[in-house]
This record gives C-alpha cells, sequence and structure tokens, in this order.
C-alpha cells in the first residue's frame, strides 16, 4: 500500500519543519514532502503538518501573518472538507489565528521562553491523533514564549464537553494541577481539537520525541494513530 | 490622504503578563504610588481613499482582520486628513 504523505508548510522563519520532515520521514519512514508557503499546491499531502517556529518573527502576534500566507487558503479547503492537519507550536497559534481551533495564545505566565519536556495526560484515546496512544502519559518537550492558551469561558465548557481537550500539562502521573502547569494555560491545556476532530494544535514538539538515540520516543504514537486513521479509511473507500 | 493612528488593548478580562512584570519593574524602582500596568501597541498608517467613509471602512477592516485578535484585543483610531 502507498504509504500516505505528510505536507509540511515552510513559513519565513519556521525552523522545526526539518525536525517534522526527519521525524515523519527517516524516523517512522512516511512519504514527506515541503510546502512552501507561496505554493498553493498541497501535492496530494495526506496529513498537513504547521511546524514550529517563528514564522514571520512572530511579529503582530505569533502566527498572526502567517495566517494569510498563500498556500493558507488551499489548507482552510483541506480542513474543510475533514483533511488531517496538525498544528505544532507556532503551527498551533497560526491555527488560531486562522479560526480553525478556538481560543487565542498569549505570553507565558512567567515572561520565560521555556526549553523542556514536559509530561502530558492524554485525555481522549478516540480522536484520530490518539488511538493508537499505549500510554497515558507522554512525555514531549515544550519550546515557547507563547504558549499561555486563553479562551472565554464558553468556549472552554464547549472543549470539554465535546472531548476537544486532548493534552494537558500534567506530572509524570498524571496531576493537572496548577504546579504541572508550564506557562499559566488555561486548565492546563497543552493540546486542542477542533469539533469535527480532524484538526490538531499543541505546544509541545512531538517530532522532537521520535528518535530512539535521543532516549525519548513518546511523540512517535501521535504520527502513528493519523497513519492508522487514514489507512483504516482508505479501506473502506476501497470496500 | 489620511494618516491614521490605532491603539490596540488587550481586553481586560485577560492576563497581561509583559504588564505584570513591567510594574514588578516599577515596584523595585519605588514607584509605589503606580498600579493596573497594562501594555499595548501603537499603529500608525496612512490610507488613500476617495473620502473619509471610504477611509473609515478600509481601517475597520485593516484592524478587525490583522492589526487585532478580536477574541483578546480591542481598539480604538483617530483619522485626520493630510494633504
Amino acid at each position: 500500500m502507498k504509504s500516505p504523505k505528510f505536507g509540511i508548510v515552510v513559513y519565513p522563519g519556521s525552523n522545526c519543519d526539518h525536525d517534522a520532515y526527519y521525524a515523519v520521514k527517516k524516523q517512522l519512514g512516511f512519504d514527506a514532502d515541503f510546502l512552501w508557503h507561496k505554493e498553493k499546491d498541497l501535492k496530494n499531502s495526506d496529513v498537513i503538518i504547521l511546524p514550529g517556529g517563528f514564522s514571520y518573527g512572530d511579529y503582530l502576534r505569533t502566527g498572526a501573518v502567517a495566517r494569510f500566507s498563500p498556500i493558507m487558503d488551499k489548507v482552510f479547503n483541506f480542513a474543510e472538507t475533514g483533511g488531517i492537519v496538525i498544528g505544532i507550536c507556532n503551527g498551533f497559534q497560526i491555527l488560531l489565528e486562522s479560526n480553525l481551533l478556538p481560543g487565542c495564545m498569549i505570553q507565558n505566565e512567567t515572561l520565560k521562553f521555556i526549553c523542556r519536556d514536559v509530561y502530558l495526560k492524554v485525555e481522549t484515546k478516540s480522536s484520530i491523533f490518539s488511538s493508537d496512544i499505549k500510554k497515558d502519559i507522554l512525555r514531549i518537550p515544550v519550546a515557547h514564549g507563547e504558549g499561555n492558551y486563553y479562551a472565554d469561558e464558553n468556549t472552554l465548557s464547549e472543549l470539554n464537553a465535546n472531548s476537544q481537550i486532548l493534552f494537558r500539562y500534567s506530572s509524570e502521573t498524571g496531576d493537572t494541577g496548577k504546579l504541572f502547569n508550564p506557562n499559566g494555560s488555561l486548565e492546563n491545556i497543552a493540546g486542542i481539537l477542533n469539533k469535527r476532530g480532524n484538526i490538531l494544535g499543541m505546544m509541545p514538539h512531538p517530532e522532537r520525541a521520535c528518535d530512539n538515540s535521543l532516549r525519548n520516543t513518546d511523540g512517535e504514537s501521535i504520527f502513528y494513530s493519523v497513519v492508522k486513521s487514514l489507512i483504516i479509511k482508505r479501506e473502506l473507500n476501497v470496500r | 490622504m489620511y494618516k491614521v493612528t490605532v491603539i490596540v488593548r488587550r481586553r481586560p478580562s485577560i492576563l497581561d503578563p509583559q504588564g505584570k512584570a513591567a510594574e514588578q519593574g516599577a515596584k523595585h524602582l519605588g514607584f509605589m504610588n503606580v498600579s493596573g500596568t497594562r501594555i499595548g501597541k501603537y499603529i500608525e498608517f496612512n490610507v488613500d481613499t476617495k473620502n473619509h467613509e471610504e477611509a473609515e471602512k478600509e481601517i475597520k477592516l485593516y484592524c478587525e482582520k490583522l492589526l487585532t485578535n478580536p477574541i483578546m484585543e480591542d481598539y480604538s483610531y483617530t483619522i485626520s486628513q493630510v494633504i
């Protein structure tokens, strides 16, 4: 069977595009290609990754300018028709600015740029991004200065009611108390889904946790989950 | 042509870590009477339209689509004609 293809969008200032490519293609063995933000072709990608970095230097607001890159119209169409989109770190910020995901991102409470491993409690395994995650808690690195997720009360209760909160910052044993919140995010939110469940935004970097030589492969299961869901979808289409 | 200045403010309900940090600095400096520091943005640009009404329309669109994120920010602007 043909390998699912990951399309990784490259904005000026992206710096985790190669990490994502390396993880998906070299480590996990799936097809992957870069998509320059000025292009208007998704090159038959099955999954779109908006990578981490500092698109447009984070000027104005994080992700605010990247949201208007020429390729984004194609990404919006792709997402609207159920295409799988993963926004990591700056990619998450771009998804928020695009209104593909609800809420917004402000500076970390401490104003510090945080770069370290965090633990994430996996809140649901019935999403296409988590169906193949075996563990209940993942260890994944974060690297951001603006990861403080905010949404109004209505949005927040909707996220909870629809099981759209996929990851929360936690302790190694899954305690989601304030003590384990690195950036001030509401309800320790680290990653959310859209209502339909085909778009994921997360601040931690799963692509940086896919290589055994780094002694952490907890990120793999997110990509494997996505591929599994694509294969199931294909089999259903064949029948 | 019109000259426009925009002030962008973070909504009162939204935390402002920068303002908080600046105020901490103020206390260290001995400004004990200062409170409620909030940091926003000042933006200026020109708009070249046929009339005032069109200019206002374009300013509002620019502010709402790009210059601010309505989820967390409010804005106000002033507009003046230049020759």
